[in-house]
C-alpha cells in the first residue's frame, strides 16, 4: 500500500502543483529594477529628492497618498511641510505627477511586479495620459 | 515586581493614551507636518447669493455652467437618463414649486434660474449616507471625497434638490477639455458640486462666482460686513422649499419689476 507507485505520483503532482507559481517565476520572473526618474522636471532638478527620503517613499508611499486625500478632503489641510521646511501642495495631480510624469515607468512597472492594481488612474488622469489625448 | 489595582489601572491608562495619540497621528515624514495653505479663503459658514437680474437670457447662464463643467471635469452627456450636472437651470415654478402661481409674470416665468447644490446647514445628504463618504465641513461647504463613495445613491434620495448626479456610464469619454489639475468621477459613484472647496482652500474664488459678471457672489454669513451678508440685508430673497428644513445656503434675489416698464398706478 504505503510506497506504491501511484501514491508516489499523486504526491509529486500535488508538490508540482503548489509550486508551479514559484517554478514558473523561476524562468520567466524579471528582477525588480529601480522605477525610472528619467523626466524633464526630475532632469531639471538640481538635487534629485522627493519630498521625503527614498526609503521612506518606497516603504509609504501608498500610506502617504491616503493620509494626503484625507488631509485635504476631510481637514483642509492642503500643505505638507516636509522636514527640511520645503512646502508642496498636497495633490496627486499638481505635485506627485508634476516630477513623476512617466506613469508607465515610474508606476506600473512597479505594480507589475508586486501584482497590485491601485485604482487612482480611475478618476486621477496621468499627464502622459493628458498628453497623448490631446488635452493639455 | 508586584502591581496594585491602582497601579495598573494608571498604566493601563498610559499605554491607552500613548496608542492612541500614536493611532491619531496622521502619516507623514520624519519632522513633517500638515497645514492650511497660505492666502487660503476662509469663513465661518459659506453662503452664495444669486441675484437673478443679472441672469436674463440663456448665454448669461450658460456661460457660468461651461466654466464650472470645464473647471471641474464634468461629463457632458446628452442622454437625460445618464446626465451628470453641477450647476444647472430650471423654471420658476420648477425652482420654488411652492413660492409659485398663475399670475407670476411671463418674463420671470422664462428666466433660467441656477441651481446648483445648496450646501444645507442641515444636509439631508450627509446624514444618509452610509460610508461617511459625504459630511459637512466646519465653514458649512457640504464636501464629498468619492474614494469612499460606493454608488448607494442614498443621497440622491435625500436631496430634496436633484443637486446630486449618478455616473451610470465611464464618464471620461464625455469630458470634452481636460483641466488637468483636477481628477474626474468614475463610473458608480455619485457627485455634485464642492463649492469650489479645492479652489477656496488654495486662495481662489468660487469659479461661477469668478465669471458671473457679478450675479454670483459668494460670502461668509457670520460675517456682517462680507457682500453676502449686506446683500441678504438689503434684498427680499428666496431659498428653495425652505419648509423642508434643510436649511440652504444659495440665496436668490428675484426683482420685483421682471419687465423694467413704468409702473401704472390708478388712484
Amino acid at each position: 500500500m504505503q510506497g506504491t507507485p501511484k501514491n508516489v505520483a499523486a504526491v509529486a503532482i500535488f508538490f508540482l502543483v503548489i509550486a508551479a507559481p514559484h517554478l514558473i517565476n523561476l524562468v520567466y520572473a524579471k528582477a525588480w529594477t529601480r522605477p525610472s526618474e528619467d523626466t524633464p522636471r526630475i532632469r531639471a532638478l538640481a538635487e534629485k529628492e522627493c519630498l521625503e527620503s527614498e526609503g521612506w517613499m518606497r516603504r509609504h508611499h501608498m500610506d502617504l497618498l491616503l493620509a494626503w486625500r484625507d488631509a485635504a478632503l476631510r481637514d483642509t489641510d492642503r500643505v505638507y511641510q516636509n522636514g527640511r521646511g520645503e512646502r508642496y501642495d498636497v495633490s496627486l495631480m499638481r505635485t506627485c505627477l508634476n516630477c513623476h510624469s512617466n506613469r508607465a515607468e515610474f508606476c506600473d512597472r512597479c505594480h507589475a511586479f508586486a501584482a497590485v492594481e491601485p485604482d487612482c488612474w480611475q478618476c486621477h488622469y496621468a499627464p502622459e495620459q493628458v498628453a497623448k489625448e490631446g488635452w493639455r | 515586581m508586584s502591581l496594585d489595582r491602582r497601579g495598573f489601572l494608571k498604566l493601563a491608562g498610559f499605554i491607552g493614551l500613548a496608542a492612541g495619540t500614536a493611532c491619531a497621528r496622521r502619516l507623514a515624514g520624519p519632522g513633517s507636518r500638515y497645514t492650511t495653505a497660505d492666502g487660503a479663503l476662509e469663513a465661518k459658514r459659506w453662503a452664495m447669493v444669486i441675484d437673478m437680474r443679472r441672469f436674463t437670457t440663456a448665454g448669461d447662464t450658460q456661460r457660468v455652467i461651461d466654466a464650472c463643467h470645464k473647471a471641474h471635469n464634468v461629463p457632458r452627456i446628452d442622454d437625460v437618463r445618464h446626465e451628470v450636472k453641477w450647476i444647472w437651470t430650471d423654471t420658476f415654478d420648477h425652482v420654488f414649486p411652492d413660492q409659485t402661481h398663475a399670475h407670476l409674470p411671463k418674463a420671470l416665468q422664462e428666466r433660467p434660474f441656477l441651481l446648483l447644490c445648496n450646501q444645507c446647514d442641515n444636509p439631508p445628504c450627509t446624514r444618509v449616507c452610509p460610508t461617511d463618504a459625504t459630511y459637512r465641513l466646519a465653514d458649512g461647504i457640504v464636501a464629498q471625497d468619492y474614494h469612499r463613495c460606493i454608488g448607494c445613491r442614498f443621497c440622491m434620495a435625500g436631496c430634496p434638490y436633484g443637486a446630486r448626479s449618478f455616473n451610470w456610464v465611464n464618464p471620461r469619454p464625455y469630458v470634452g477639455e481636460v483641466n488637468p489639475e483636477f481628477p474626474t468621477r468614475s463610473i458608480g459613484v455619485v457627485e455634485k458640486c464642492n463649492f469650489c472647496v479645492d479652489r477656496l482652500e488654495r486662495g481662489e474664488v468660487v469659479r461661477c462666482a469668478e465669471v458671473s459678471a457679478g450675479g454670483i457672489v459668494v460670502g461668509d454669513l457670520n460675517d456682517p460686513e462680507s457682500e453676502v451678508s449686506r446683500l441678504l440685508e438689503r434684498h427680499y430673497t428666496l431659498t428653495r422649499k425652505p419648509q423642508l428644513g434643510a436649511r440652504p445656503n444659495v440665496f436668490y434675489i428675484v426683482d420685483d419689476n421682471v419687465t423694467g416698464g413704468e409702473e401704472e398706478y390708478v388712484g
